[in-house]
């Protein structure tokens, strides 16, 4: 009998449990108290600090650091948290090679930045080690708001909005709240159920009711959100994926990989997911890594991630990129998909190399095929199911300001909006303003 | 290669790197395994009269003061002098001094201020073959309200009259172990010299609370619940003692006195500083309480190293050779003008600088929107602040302004001439340049 690992085909099982549970364990282990304490004396509480800048959501990151290092680090969560409400998660998933840390001087002199993700997951969990919640509801305003969607940027502002005394209902299609942060995020970036716990704390605040498998065209329509409540929040992501537009895409195993994050998210048996012996990804961004790592942990023998441009154009940083390779999995610039192989069932990939001509990038008649018996596609998302009357700004909804759209009454934040990088970081920083803007907007 | 050998009091050590009275010198064990680390000599841990010996608290003896990654600072301790009975240090001293004749042995003293208690001791010292005896007038706690250490070393009479018994009773080397905790400390520097002193070792601990127990409200270490002050050393005495050594050396009353210099010494670099500033020798406690007896071997390279390069052949030659430039402020040069220069190539725009000089200095750092940080010549006072505050190496560094250059702060032109307060005209009571 072949060993799992080496068995073609798409198939469960290739890894034992103690080594799944082991793969996907956290990828960056917390700091401890005392590493806490050094980490935290390397920051030079910096005059108007770059790093602060850097944040999307302008965490005053000095302070923190100085409460952490004088041994405060509730403290210290409180100012990350009045921030950004989903710190803990976005100590997490940030890229922060490519905000805050980027811009930390200590980057400048010795190539080495303060640990701020990791600093920032230490003030943060002990904070809510303690189950408590920080923040208290300002006196009800007798006003209601609707929120669409209960990823960052709808849990952002609804927070931001509970706190200002308005009530909230948030309507999610799925069954689980969170958004990417459950159904996306890498499963070493958040374990132990982390997107759950999150929620579950910071619905603490009250004032906040989700309702599942209430999706915005189905169950619900914007006239009729606009009518009932005193302002609605679209905060939907984006649902849809792009297609490759190559022959053979609708093969078996021709995969969406974000669903297949998805599923990896929520199985309760990592052993009992099929994945192939031989997996191609197809994309460049933070999904592409993802899927690849993930397949690779799962058991994949051979992982390639082939992106069309080069490895500087890639939107996952070079971090992630280093992050994939030590974790096996083989990278591929410059190639593009031409077509799906196999006769029935698929057999590989077949990439066309590609060059940049007048500033177009060309397939050239350079070609190769991968072997394959599991492709996953990942060249990004599309917001799906616009409400009609909402102006776009390009595939996504214009807005201005702090998030106002087209519609009086309607704001919009998070991927699904134009601006802004995609990213959870973003999006909190996105649904909080809006959040704000929307009070102001309510109380005159 | 420098000679790191040293005469002290006519006392020859291989390099002049003591152990101070403390834990490390308290027993054959720690002094032979501290000589065969390469130490020079020990000062052993103050011996106290005949009879049953003190006791130490059974708590914690020890608080501390820590910098980054718990790196040890400042150290505190209540502890007494040696809690053995002296019949077993006098026995010990003797068979340690028998094996190793070419390291330093000084006994460390603290009976009480009677003359037939030092008549008592001093004998059995001298048996004992140790070079030299060092009389604890400095211990801050627990001997002092008993009317020694502290107690003695503040009154300078009590020195001098202390020193001349130990004069009297003994025949080799007597060293005076002073307190810090005065307000003067040329006063009992001299009393010793009165009393005939060989030499002067200073500094011994600092009257100190290093914390306060903000959940049982007592002062660290705490004992059952209660504190009492200890005595400070370590890395942040140093400025202190470096300070009260250079003022011995440069008395004229004093002048000329041998002095060792202890407090903070953890490097071989602060034991150079000791020794520019007058110290004959050194003496270390902490240093050797935090890393252990190993660290000798880095003063010993190091010492040698630095001395290799600057030329000097022997350790006689750099004793005191920073005394003369220690000076009063008022005779300090006012046209000695300078100005901070920050480096833009090194700066990592932290703007730590501008924070200081804007917020409490002088507002003469500007910061532009790319945050770059300049110096504005016409609002430097050259304070040094920013410099201290950068964390780059020679990012900041201070220019000096030459005779003929505008100072634009006073828009006066930089003066050749050497000119001080004495003869300043805003001092009322200048005295016209001669
Ligand atoms: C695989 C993957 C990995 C990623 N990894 C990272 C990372 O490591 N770090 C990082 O910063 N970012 C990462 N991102 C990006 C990040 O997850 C998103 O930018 C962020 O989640 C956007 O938040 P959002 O609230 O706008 O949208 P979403 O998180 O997508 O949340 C939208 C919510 O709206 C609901 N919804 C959608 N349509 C409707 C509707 N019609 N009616 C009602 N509800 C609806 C959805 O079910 C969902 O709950 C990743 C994205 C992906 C896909
Ligand atoms: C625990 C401890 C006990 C000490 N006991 C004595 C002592 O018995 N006699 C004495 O003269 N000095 C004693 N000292 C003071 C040291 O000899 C020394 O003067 C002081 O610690 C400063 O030097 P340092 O900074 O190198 O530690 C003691 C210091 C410590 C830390
Ligand atoms: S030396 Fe003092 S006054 Fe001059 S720039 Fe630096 S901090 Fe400001």
């Amino acid at each position: 009998m072949t060993a799992p690992q080496r068995s073609d085909g798409v198939m469960p099982g290739r890894l034992g449990p103690a080594i799944l549970e082991q793969n996907f364990r956290d990828a960056y282990p917390p700091l401890n108290p005392h590493e806490a304490t050094v980490a935290a004396d390397r920051c030079y509480f910096c005059h108007d600090a770059p790093c602060i800048t850097a944040c999307p959501t302008e965490i005053d990151i000095p302070l923190f650091i100085r409460q952490i290092a004088t041994g405060t680090p509730k403290a210290a969560a409180r100012t990350i948290l009045s921030q950004n409400i989903l710190g803990g998660m976005c100590a997490r998933v940030c890229p922060t090679e490519t905000l805050c840390e980027q811009a930390c001087v200590r980057e400048a002199a010795e190539g080495k930045p303060v640990e701020i993700g990791q600093l920032q997951r230490f003030a943060t969990d002990q904070l809510m080690a303690t189950g408590a919640h920080p923040f208290q509801r300002a006196a009800p305003t007798g006003k209601t708001i609707a929120v669409v969607g209960a990823g960052p940027a709808g849990l952002a502002c609804a927070h931001r909005l509970a706190m200002h005394g308005h009530d909230v209902v948030i309507f999610e299609a799925k069954p689980k709240g969170g958004g990417l942060n459950e159904y996306g995020i890498a499963a070493y970036k958040s374990t132990e159920d982390f997107a759950q716990r999150e929620l579950d704390w910071l619905l603490q605040i009250g004032g906040i009711d989700i309702r599942h498998g209430q999706r915005l065209g189905v169950a619900i329509s914007l006239p009729a959100l606009q009518t009932e409540y005193d302002a609605v929040f679209l905060g939907m992501g984006l649902g849809g994926v792009n297609a490759l537009g190559v022959p053979g895409e609708d093969k078996d195993h021709a995969e969406d990989a974000v669903a297949f994050i998805s599923d990896l998210r929520q199985a309760d048996d990592l052993a009992a997911l099929p994945i192939g012996r031989r997996v191609v990804v197809i994309g460049g961004g933070m999904t592409a890594i993802d899927a690849g790592v993930q397949a690779k942990l799962l058991g994949a023998e051979d992982v390639t991630i082939v992106y069309r441009r080069g490895k500087e154009a890639m939107s996952a940083s070079d971090h992630e990129q280093d992050h994939a390779q030590r974790k096996g999995v083989r990278l591929i610039y410059n190639a593009a998909p031409v077509g799906i192989e196999g006769n029935g069932r698929l057999t590989g990939v077949t990439f066309a190399y590609t060059e940049t001509r007048d500033g177009k990038l060309v397939v050239t008649d350079d070609t190769f095929t991968l072997p394959a018996d599991q492709v996953f596609k990942a060249i990004g998302q599309t917001l799906e199911g616009v409400p009609d009357g909402l102006k776009l700004d390009g595939r996504k909804i214009a807005v201005s300001g702090a998030g106002a759209t087209s519609l009086d009454g309607v704001w919009a934040g998070g991927d699904c909006a134009a601006g802004g990088d995609d990213l959870t970081v973003t999006a909190v920083a996105e649904g909080r303003d809006a959040a704000d803007d929307i009070h102001r907007s309510l109380m005159g | 290669m420098a000679d790191l050998t040293t005469d002290f009091l006519g006392i020859k050590s291989p390099n002049p790197f003591w152990l101070a009275s403390a834990p490390p010198t308290d027993k054959e064990y720690n002094v032979r395994r501290a000589f065969e680390a390469g130490w020079g000599g020990v000062v052993w841990k103050t011996l106290g009269s005949e009879g049953p010996p003190v006791v130490n608290v059974n708590g914690p003896r020890y608080g501390a003061i820590w910098g980054a990654d718990r790196r040890l600072l400042g150290l505190n301790n209540i502890e007494l002098i040696t809690d053995r009975p002296l019949e077993t240090n006098l026995e010990e001293i003797a068979r340690v001094k028998a094996d190793y004749p070419d390291r330093a042995m000084i006994v460390s003293l603290m009976v009480p201020c009677d003359e037939d208690s030092w008549k008592a001791i001093l004998p059995r010292v001298a048996e004992t073959g140790a070079d030299g005896i060092e009389l604890n007038f400095g211990c801050p706690h627990g001997m002092s309200e008993r009317g020694m250490g502290a107690a003695v070393g503040q009154v300078p009479e009590y020195v001098e009259m202390v020193t001349r018994w130990c004069k009297t009773y003994y025949d080799k080397p007597v060293i005076v172990k002073l307190t810090p905790n005065i307000a003067d400390i040329r006063g009992p520097a001299r009393a010793a010299k009165n009393g005939g002193a060989d030499a002067v070792s200073l500094i011994n601990t600092i009257n100190s609370i290093t914390a306060v127990n903000l959940d049982s409200m007592s002062p660290e270490p705490m004992i059952d619940g209660r504190g009492t002050h200890g005595g400070y050393c370590g890395p942040a005495v140093k400025p202190i003692a470096l300070n009260m050594v250079a003022e011995i050396a440069r008395d004229p009353a004093t002048r000329g006195l041998p002095i060792s210099g202890i407090g903070g010494v953890t490097t071989w670099r602060d034991a150079a500083e000791f020794m520019a500033l007058g110290a004959g020798n050194v003496q270390v406690c902490t240093a050797a309480m935090t890393y252990g007896f190993k660290i000798v071997q880095e003063m010993i390279s190091g010492l040698s190293q630095w001395m290799d390069e600057k030329g000097y052949a022997s350790t006689g030659d750099i004793v005191g050779r920073a005394v003369p430039n220690v000076t009063d402020w008022q005779y300090l040069n006012l046209n000695h003008i300078t100005k901070a220069r920050i480096n833009q190539d090194l700066c990592i725009k932290c703007g730590r600088c501008y924070a200081a000089c804007e917020d409490t200095s002088h507002q003469a750092i500007s910061m532009s929107p790319d945050r770059v940080f300049e110096v504005m010549d016409d609002e430097c006072v050259a304070c040094n602040l920013c410099v201290n505050v950068c964390p780059v190496d020679d990012c900041i560094t201070m220019e000096v302004l030459q005779p003929g250059q505008v100072d634009e702060r006073t828009g006066k032109v930089v003066e050749e001439a050497y000119a001080n307060w004495t003869t300043h005209p805003n001092n009322p009571m200048a005295k016209a340049a001669e």
